[in-house]
């Protein structure tokens, strides 16, 4: 009698096969539609484009006052996000609970509909957009932020909401608690630390969206850079690009040490 | 005895309300700064503004040439995040296989690395951190000045910051995995590749192949936002439309737009339920 063992499966089951091979297929269709400039991009001339257009970001330009002026648009970066960031943990929160299905089945699939819409156009679009209403500056940046990150954290806060344990607030409310003061005391205690750190994981993310925002117009470092590269100012772009990196690594350790204090 | 059910003054208030105070002390120069003016919203010229563009947007663009512009465009969308993706793996994979410590044959010998070994693996790492540091829409707006508009800067743009994001996080589930196994493998004088693909691979196949899945649809969000600095795609076409203030253009393609990361969505989720 053979082991069980013995029955050997084929290799490649067919299933995985006509996938690999499909995907495969798909690669070679996006390759192929493109029309890349393959021999541009291998080419000796544009090995020497390159290298004289990244030559030209040296030296970076360092004069006080334009120091001074990227400093102040970093800040401006800064206030970008942490606004926006600070909106949509407000707006978040409130339109959590009704997300969380806390008023209603209905109201929970409207606000689910209204948050995934949020969330699924991109920070940078809804600036284009916000750009019409409140014109050009860190207004709309600042404002599409909000906007898309309400999205994101409502649907995560919702989520946190609906996977606590009930028993603690349905023991206030049986004891006679009000409703409002069992969410105060037992339930908002509990998804606090979690609230927060999404918060700041998303402060993170909106540092970054922030920085490159203003390439549509929407203030801050993107909007300074934009302007150096029309220009030609390579060397000042250097400057606004360093700026940039900075102050990501910067809100990046920082964010990690308050996680890590909250978690703690 | 009788209880007390009155409710009584929240115990902490003093330190909530300095902790609000300070709070708001803190946010006033951001807002300054972010030039917070949220009646700006509501002035007439620019609820005029808003208002007429709004109206613009029914009924949605639907004529056949600008649908099959569409079409294309966002066939172009698909394959710029596909084809960037396909060469930020290839350039990923090495890279993983440089900074991974646990392939890593001299510290299995004495505890440590030789130093050679060391700054190879550093170095690997701090090209990772650089590539994926620089935003992927400051890489394209890059690389169009290089190779001009179109697809080609879009393709890099996300090639170069994916391979970056791979790089690190397919090095890290590689460490992830239980070390003992390839351990055994390099001890008993197996090479660093077979070592990688007997010991490590078969127990992180499904979550390398998953997270590549979960980047593709990042990568094709990234590529619609990319076309907005000229890199080709349904962006491009939709930072146009709304530079010709064309309403029912940009609602037709916000429309698609979000059809197309569902659809990335729910084949992602799908290929990793499949997987895990």
């Amino acid at each position: 009698m053979p082991p069980p063992y013995a029955q050997h499966q084929p290799v490649i089951q067919p299933a995985i096969l006509a996938f690999l091979l499909s995907l495969l297929g798909f690669i070679f269709a996006s390759f192929y539609s493109l029309d890349l400039q393959w021999r541009a991009l291998f080419s000796g001339t544009a090995i020497h484009t390159s290298a004289d257009f990244f030559h030209g970001f040296l030296p970076p330009a360092l004069t006080h006052a334009f120091l001074l002026k990227v400093g102040q648009a970093t800040l401006e970066t800064l206030a970008m996000s942490a606004v926006g960031t600070g909106i949509a943990c407000f707006f978040g929160s409130a339109l959590a609970l009704p997300a969380s299905g806390r008023l209603g089945t209905w109201a929970r699939r409207a606000t689910r509909l209204l948050l995934n819409l949020l969330r699924s156009i991109p920070e940078l679009v809804w600036a284009l957009i916000l750009l019409i209403a409140v014109g050009l500056g860190p207004f709309a940046g600042t404002l599409a932020l909000a906007v898309h990150t309400t999205g994101v954290l409502g649907r995560l806060m919702a989520d946190a909401l609906e996977n606590l344990p009930t028993e603690l607030e349905a023991s206030l409310q049986v004891n006679g608690a009000s409703p409002a003061a069992a969410f105060c005391y037992a339930a908002l205690p509990q998804v606090l630390p979690q609230w927060m750190s999404y918060t700041l994981y998303r402060w993170e993310n909106n540092i970054r969206a922030a920085a490159v925002l203003g390439i549509v117009g929407a203030g801050g470092l993107g909007q300074m850079l934009k302007f150096h590269l029309a220009l030609f100012q390579m060397q000042e772009a250097a400057t606004v690009i360093i700026a940039t990196l900075l102050l990501i690594a910067l809100v990046d350790s920082a964010s990690f040490k308050l996680r890590h204090q909250f978690s703690a | 005895m009788s209880a007390d059910f009155s409710c009584p003054p929240d115990p902490a208030w003093r330190s909530r309300v300095t902790a609000l105070l300070i709070a708001l002390i803190v946010l006033w120069p951001l807002l300054v700064a972010s030039e917070f003016k949220p009646w700006q919203l509501f002035d007439k010229q620019s609820l005029d503004a808003t208002g007429h563009f709004l109206r613009g947007f029914f009924p949605p663009a639907h004529s056949k040439e600008f649908l099959l512009l569409l079409l294309e465009a966002t066939w172009q969308t698909i394959a710029i995040a596909t084809a960037g993706l396909t060469l930020a793996l290839l350039t990923a994979i090495p890279f993983t296989l440089l900074a991974t410590e646990t392939l890593s044959i001299s510290r299995l010998e004495s505890g440590h690395m030789r130093f050679i070994s060391l700054l190879i693996r550093q170095t690997a790492r701090w090209i990772l951190v650089l590539l994926r540091s620089v935003p992927e829409l400051v890489w394209a707006l890059l690389l169009v000045r290089i190779f001009g508009l179109g697809p080609t800067a879009g393709v890099l743009a996300i090639a170069l910051t994916y391979s970056g994001m791979l790089g690190k996080v397919y090095a890290e589930i590689l460490e992830s995995s239980d070390a003992r196994t390839t351990q055994v493998l390099l001890r008993n004088g197996s090479g660093r590749l077979a070592a990688l693909c007997y010991g490590v691979l078969p127990a992180t196949a499904a979550e390398l192949v998953s997270y590549t899945a979960f980047r593709w649809e990042c990568a094709i969000r990234g590529s619609v936002v990319m076309g907005f600095v000229g890199a080709g795609g349904i962006g491009q076409r939709m930072d146009e439309s709304m530079k010709m203030l064309a309403g029912d253009e940009v609602f037709t393609m916000l429309l698609v737009f979000l059809l197309l990361v569902a659809c990335a969505d729910f084949v992602s989720s799908f290929l990793r339920n499949r997987l895990t």
